[in-house]
């Protein structure tokens, strides 16, 4: 049963007089947070690639081989300084997209549309047997299924987490408490690393299934109204 | 709440709720080749202003015990130019200048004098690693009294022997970690190390803890502010 009220209209071919419906799926505050953000994570990860090539390895300044060479035409800012001076802008943007998204979708109710709950557990399986194992579509009546759900809900808290380590690395004695929580400095640089590729692997994923489900559901980000939804059902 | 609309309708709708999107586009703005350093330069202030909103002057740098300290023989040696500027240390002096009320060139038992503090710190570099170090000297704030600082000026700005020069703001100058340090590991200061005086700011970056100190000038007023600074670097960068 969905949760949320879902706006349908009926639209009526000017010529054909052919009948086809469409949903308001996205609220305009979670398009714009979604674009404003998807800028600002492409420039946070390719300027924290850069930062990162000023010494590509983690903990103490021991004489230790690099972690990893990352190429420099796919990192952004040049040198280091100019890498900090995106990622010092950029974070702002990034934490803002975040506060409004999540202050948006708490206040207005729409979280029930990505959260992920307990009551979306019993239909995770019959949607990897689907898209893992060509098992059966499962029917749904949202506009997420709950791995879609599953998937969402998990970036959010990883884009809550980057954030948060991220502050660990950048002032780890005003937010001391942040880095103690994390493991101390050490880790807190890893783990934002390590969270950056997590969001990456999301990042992958979420762009073969925009492939995957077609123009409609694309254009449904842009515009809000997803033509011909395959969830409505009259 | 079904209603029926037609297919053109349909289209200006979508058209316009298109168009609120403009905002996405107005971060174009960076990638343009005439505006992206004075918005970068931009966002960094705004970076370096919420940076010192968020230093606490009551708030400590962690310190840590004898058996975590990085051996003195690994303890990097980041120099920009030249790692020894053959500072001569009997002729050398600390040239005070500026909003004091006693400007001139204090020797370094004058600063020995004051209160030594000594303390186990993390040593951040900008590139990312960091290590931990002892350090030993006078607190910055002690000197400041002992010169009369005007301590309502903006800034403290040092000169060093090897030509280079930086600036500390007030707030940190007067935090009780911040030392003009003349000892390393219980050692005086090695050459390489900055003697024979340098700043140790256990909660700034590296590259704002200068070595070879020959001028110190309270201030509000600045011709330059940092070397690296003035490359591009942030200006407060606090821990």
């Amino acid at each position: 049963m969905a949760t949320h009220a879902i706006d349908v209209i009926e639209i009526e071919d000017v010529k054909t007089g052919e009948i086809t419906e469409a949903v308001y799926e996205h609220p305009y505050l979670v398009r714009l947070c979604h674009w404003v953000n998807a800028v600002a994570l492409f420039v946070m990860v390719g300027s924290g690639l850069q930062i990162f090539r000023a010494f590509p390895s983690f903990g103490a300044k021991i004489p230790q081989k690099d972690l990893l060479n990352w190429p420099k035409s796919f990192a952004i800012g040049g040198w280091l300084g100019g890498a900090l001076q995106w990622h010092l802008t950029f974070m702002w943007i990034y934490i803002a997209t975040g506060v409004v998204y999540l202050g948006y979708q708490l206040f207005s109710g729409n979280y029930r549309q990505v959260l992920f709950t307990h009551r979306d557990i019993p239909g995770v399986w019959p949607m990897v047997r689907h898209y893992f194992f060509f098992g059966p579509k499962p029917m749904v009546k949202e506009a997420y299924n709950p791995l879609q759900k599953h998937a969402y809900t998990t970036v959010i808290v990883l884009g809550i987490l980057s954030v948060l380590t991220g502050l660990a690395v950048w002032k780890p004695i005003q937010f001391s408490w942040l880095a103690w929580m994390m493991g101390g400095f050490h880790w807190a640089r890893l783990w934002h690393f390590i969270i950056m590729w997590a969001i990456l692997g999301f990042v992958f994923g979420h762009l073969v299934m925009v492939v995957l489900h077609g123009w409609n559901n694309f254009v449904s980000m842009l515009t809000g109204w997803k033509k011909d939804p395959d969830y409505v059902s009259r | 709440m079904e209603s029926r609309i037609k297919s053109r309708q349909f289209k200006k709708i979508n058209r316009r709720e298109l168009l609120k999107l403009a905002p996405v586009v107005a971060l174009g703005a960076f990638a343009v080749p005439k505006l992206q350093e004075g918005l970068l330069k931009k966002g960094l202030g705004f970076s370096d202003w919420a940076s010192a909103k968020l230093f606490r002057t009551g708030h400590l740098a962690t310190t840590f015990s004898d058996s975590e300290l990085t051996p003195f023989d690994r303890f990097p040696i980041n120099g920009y130019d030249v790692e020894d500027p053959e500072v001569d240390f009997d002729r050398w002096s600390l040239t005070v200048t500026g909003s004091v009320q006693r400007p001139g060139d204090y020797k370094l038992p004058q600063i020995q004098a004051l209160q030594k503090y000594t303390h186990n710190t993390r040593h951040v570099c900008v590139e990312g690693w960091d290590v931990i170090g002892r350090f030993g000297g006078a607190r910055l704030s002690d000197f400041l009294n002992m010169i009369g600082a005007d301590t309502n000026a903006r800034f403290v700005y040092v000169e060093c022997a090897d030509d280079y020069y930086e600036t500390i703001d007030m707030a940190t100058a007067l935090h009780p970690q911040t030392l003009l340090c003349y000892e390393m590991y219980d050692q005086s200061l090695t050459r390489k190390h900055g003697a024979p005086l340098r700043l140790n700011i256990p909660t700034k970056v590296g590259y704002k803890q200068a070595k070879y100190l020959t001028d110190l000038k309270v201030t509000n007023m600045l011709e330059r502010f940092g070397y690296w600074e003035d490359q591009g670097y942030s200006r407060f960068y606090g821990l």
